[in-house]
């Protein structure tokens, strides 16, 4: 029975979200990473809301990106563990349509559910309400951007025992572009001037990273698996 | 008109290309480094603001120049090699990427050094200086994923594959000037108009690059040597090779 590639797409998709709920633990422990980390600061620092509100872009930046990271390891690992990523590289969808598939399927339980968990931690870091639509704006473009980012760095190390420093080593360096201008429009939207440049360049780097890095997580899987 | 490119895939020609190149590259190096460093330490008048520290550019832009040129050689090979399967430019780019990261090491300290005193300080959080260091993080990066793998050959695609996706990072490193407000003073040699800098301070510069250049291409002729070596230790052409 043929398949056609929409209807392999939501299949796929359908899968992987199906899989991700059957075990709510394993879906919700990057959230509470990401709510542990926001809390070591004022901890660290000092419980003063004017301190944190200064902080709170890169805080808030970088426990994101942490947490993201820290799913991105099982991307394609369990599946390529127990050989599932090779039946589907042979059931006859090019190997990118399942590629796509399973990294948009990783934004949305990752990205997208930190997205709307970002304003619970906005308000503990002291961000004003109003700054919270370009922060989760923001936030929305830089997890997919990094999705597709961590699945090149995961295709490359899905093979290896230990790959999980390394897929921090290779995915984090590629990352530091949407730390400096996420952190910047949320900066921008807190103290209330105009955010639009940073989000652009946010925005490129979105369209960027989907139109090429499918081709190159692609790549890298056919590297790894074969 | 392809057949030199074509020679280039076979490693024993490339293998005696490389040693043939070594002594002339060498005494270019040599030749170079020693007209800038005598003019450049010696010769060229202190500058009027930094006085004799500014001295500290001619090691610091060079090897800055060529942390970025070594990664631009290291990807063009990766993807020479990914392209056309040529095994050759794995063997550069694993040649090429240890010598990249301790040109970026070279930049980091000699701009740290020379940052105290003029900035006061041995480290800012300057945009250049840290798009710098991510450019090591890079490097790092490709070395530690090629030797990850038990399978060399899979080892070497995946860092070409990595090098090819890092080079993005390069145009970013090199335009942050442009893009972000810094402390770091602004392009001097490459910019439209003239140059902001006196003739007898700016030809021992460009002859250290130059020598830096050479220093690099000999150094990697010399690594590429042993990589191809060790990467066809099976062959026979390695045995006579290496015959006493």
């Amino acid at each position: 029975m043929s398949v056609g590639a929409v209807a392999a797409f939501n299949l796929l998709v359908r899968r992987e979200l199906c899989l991700s709920f059957r075990r709510p633990d394993q879906l919700l422990q990057p959230l509470v990473f990401f709510l542990i980390v926001t809390t070591l600061f004022p901890l660290g620092l000092s419980p003063q809301l004017s301190l944190l509100r200064d902080m709170a872009p890169g805080v808030l930046w970088v426990a994101a990106l942490l947490s993201s990271l820290l799913s991105l390891d099982g991307l394609f690992k369990s599946d390529a563990d127990d050989g599932t990523l090779e039946q589907l590289a042979l059931c006859g969808q090019g190997l990118t349509l399942i590629v796509v598939a399973k990294t948009f399927a990783h934004w949305l339980v990752s990205g997208a559910a930190l997205v709307l968990v970002s304003p619970v931690v906005g308000t503990a870091l002291g961000i004003p309400v109003d700054a919270f639509p370009i922060m989760m704006l923001s936030l929305g473009l830089g997890t997919l951007t990094l999705s597709w980012l961590g699945a090149i760095g995961a295709g490359l190390t899905v093979g290896l025992k230990r790959g999980n420093v390394l897929l921090s080593l290779i995915v984090l360096p590629l990352a530091m572009p949407l730390l400096i201008f996420g952190a910047s429009a949320t900066d921008r939207a807190i103290s209330g001037t105009n955010a639009a440049g940073a989000l652009y360049f946010l925005a490129a780097l979105c369209v960027f990273t989907c139109t090429l890095a499918p081709f190159a997580a692609t790549t890298a899987l056919r590297i790894t698996l074969e | 008109m392809w057949t030199w490119f074509y020679k280039l895939a076979s490693p024993p020609y490339v293998y005696g290309v490389a040693a043939a190149l070594v002594p002339w590259f060498l005494g270019g190096a040599a030749l170079a480094l020693g007209y800038g460093l005598i003019a450049g330490l010696a010769i060229a008048p202190p500058d009027y603001q930094q006085g004799q520290a500014f001295r500290m550019i001619y090691v610091h832009v060079p090897s800055a120049l060529l942390s970025l040129t070594v990664y631009t050689v290291m990807a063009a090979a990766s993807a020479v090699a990914l392209i056309w399967r040529i095994k050759v430019g794995h063997a550069v780019a694993a040649a090429a990427a240890p010598i990249g990261a301790s040109f970026t090491i070279l930049a980091l300290v000699t701009g740290s050094l020379w940052g105290r005193p003029m900035w006061g300080t041995y480290w800012a959080w300057d945009p250049r200086l840290t798009s710098e260091l991510i450019l090591l993080f890079l490097y790092v990066g490709v070395m530690s994923l090629r030797s990850a793998f038990e399978d060399p050959s899979r080892g070497d695609r995946a860092a070409a594959l990595l090098a090819t996706v890092g080079v993005v990072n390069v145009p970013i490193v090199h335009f942050s000037v442009v893009w972000w407000n810094s402390l770091h003073q602004g392009a001097t040699i490459v910019k439209l108009g003239a140059p902001s800098m006196p003739g007898s301070m700016l030809w021992p510069l460009l002859s250290m690059w130059l020598g830096f250049m050479l220093f690099f291409a000999a150094v990697l002729c010399i690594r590429l040597q042993g990589e191809v070596l060790n990467r066809e230790r099976q062959s026979t052409w390695v045995r006579e090779a290496v015959k006493p």
